[in-house]
């Protein structure tokens, strides 16, 4: 593994070394190092390109490290991950793609992550996308996250992309089952002429089921971003659903969030916000001795910690 | 010691005419002081706070800290020198911590739990309940005014302004900040200015400063100044104590 990949897999998983529990790496399209456990089963798709990984029932207190690295200017890919969680279990799934492109080609990535969540589980799902690379070639990636949740399962998942992604265009669709919980925290900061769209779904199918959506961006620069959560509750339930958009220099946010009841006792919420950074908060952190800059900089990553 | 020095600030009203926020406004304040400013409303006490601390540029006039000229130094700049201001209406901000902007407000990040304790406890809160929320909505008017009042403790400047630190606050924790004020002094380690209408905060002052009309009207020893300010209160509307209102 050579400089440019420990740096990648560091920003996108916290991996400073070989990961504890089981890992698949990617890089450039291939499989660059493997590791199963007793509980979990990483196996490569025989039909298409892709991984199947397989939980054990009551597998608890263990992690996958599934990230993805690309180096190669000019590479494009598409890839299926197909997850299988069995009952009662509690894991943590990191996933993540990283690019360095210092060539003129684009290099792109589009993933399409399938759960499948057997009864009782919790999984915490981390998801970082991360681009560098000082060539002119564009940092593309459009994943996609489908989640099945069966009765009283929970899915944490946790979405970050700072910086260096040029163009992404996200897709996530949560269906929680009777007693189960979904939630997706968002996490995005544009910059330059980068453009970012992201559509959610979430959907109360069962009955106390509950779902809940905080995104928070930061769009700088010329970049755009564009939003489209929507919670639907088809049982008594209780969905929310939070946009908040810091919006800076000549940047445009659409954000468009629905909520939709196809029972009466679905109890939705929705609140979005655009707005810039408040004078009076850089004038009060200039009064604790941070210049105006140091300030701008302070509130953008509390408000995206 | 702080200087100001006929210090100005006017704002063109609708027709043009220039209005006068501050006017000509001198005073001294020595070291180690404690001092209240008070005055009715829209009197100018908040916009000479606010010129102070930079926050409000002056039209004409002078601030003088501990003998340098503040008067074209940014805000970071007289925060860097020892100057510090406790906000009236502190904002609020989604994902700063308590901890935050305790850490920013000492210039350390290594503040132990004791220490974040002792600037939680003084203001009536308790750490382990606020040091990781978040300074946003979730928190009351008088939580973040007691939070802003912490962070000036944290900050540690020779000079520490205060704009009602009072407003909004209960009962309770009043008295307790009271005390903190009264200890503040005590410790003689920094220059007090509190802008305040609170009888039990006057009372802790060594001087007194009326401000009204964007003038200094009254400035002098507390046992000197006070009498006066409560000789002079005067209820209700002066159109209507004139007999403007019968027919």
């Amino acid at each position: 593994m050579n400089k440019i990949d420990a740096h990648l897999l560091r920003e996108i998983a916290d991996m400073e070394s070989t990961p504890q529990g089981a890992y698949n790496i990617r890089k450039n399209g291939k499989l660059d190092g493997r590791v199963n456990t007793a509980h979990i089963v990483i196996d490569t798709k025989t039909d298409k390109s892709g991984i199947d990984i397989h939980i054990a029932p009551h597998t608890r207190h263990e992690s996958v490290h599934i990230p993805v690295i690309i180096t190669e200017t000019g590479l494009t890919e598409m890839v299926y991950n197909d997850f299988y969680i069995g009952e009662d279990c509690d894991v943590d799934i990191i996933a993540g793609c990283g690019i360095h492109n210092s060539g003129c080609d684009t290099s792109q990535h589009d993933g399409v992550h399938t759960f499948h969540i057997g009864k009782n589980s919790r999984v915490r799902y981390f998801e970082k996308h991360y681009g560098e690379g000082d060539g002119t070639g564009g940092r593309i990636m459009n994943p996609q996250t489908i989640a099945y949740l069966e009765a009283g399962a929970v899915i944490h998942m946790e979405t970050t992309q700072i910086r260096g992604i040029d163009s992404t265009k996200r897709y996530t669709k949560i269906v929680v089952g009777a007693g189960g919980e979904g939630s997706i925290t968002e996490k995005l900061l544009t910059h330059g002429e980068q453009t970012a769209e992201s559509e959610m779904d979430i959907i109360l199918a069962g009955e106390d089921a509950s779902g809940r959506v905080i995104s928070r961006s930061v769009a700088r620069d010329k970049s755009r971003q564009v939003f489209y959560p929507r919670m639907t509750g088809e049982a008594k339930c209780f969905g929310h659903v939070q946009c908040d958009s810091i919006i800076m220099d000549d940047a445009r946010i659409k954000s468009i969030p629905a909520i939709i009841a196809n029972c009466p006792d679905a109890q939705l919420i929705h609140e979005a916000a655009i707005g810039r950074i408040a004078g009076e908060q850089i004038l009060k952190l200039m009064t604790l001795g941070l210049t105006e800059q140091e300030a701008e900089e302070r509130i953008l990553n509390g408000f995206l910690q | 010691m702080l200087e100001i020095k006929n210090l100005s600030y006017q704002v063109p009203d609708e027709s043009g005419k220039e209005l006068g926020i501050l006017s000509d406004v001198s005073l001294t304040v020595g070291d180690n002081k404690f001092v209240v400013i008070t005055g009715p409303n829209g009197g100018g006490k908040t916009t000479l706070a606010k010129a102070i601390m930079g926050l409000v540029t002056p039209t004409s006039g002078q601030v003088l800290w501990n003998g340098t000229d503040m008067t074209d130094l940014s805000v970071t700049e007289r925060a860097r020198r020892g100057i510090s201001y406790g906000f009236q209406q502190p904002p609020r901000f989604k994902g700063l911590r308590v901890r935050d902007l305790l850490e920013m407000a000492s210039g350390r990040e290594d503040l132990t739990h004791e220490e974040e304790c002792q600037y939680l406890i003084r203001v009536g809160l308790c750490a382990n309940d606020y040091i990781d929320r978040e300074v946003d909505a979730s928190l009351s008017g008088g939580e973040v005014k007691r939070i802003e009042i912490a962070t000036i403790l944290a900050r540690q400047a020779g000079l520490m302004i205060f704009d009602e630190p009072e407003a909004g606050i209960d009962l309770w924790s009043f008295a307790r900040l009271t005390e903190t004020f009264q200890q503040l002094h005590e410790e003689k380690r920094a220059t007090l200015l509190v802008i305040s209408h609170q009888e039990r905060i006057i009372d802790l002052a060594d001087e007194i400063i009326m401000i009204s009309g964007g003038s200094i009207v009254q400035h002098g020893p507390k046992e000197d100044v006070f009498p006066l300010i409560l000789a002079n209160t005067v209820s209700g509307c002066s159109y209507m104590n004139n007999g403007g209102g019968e027919q």
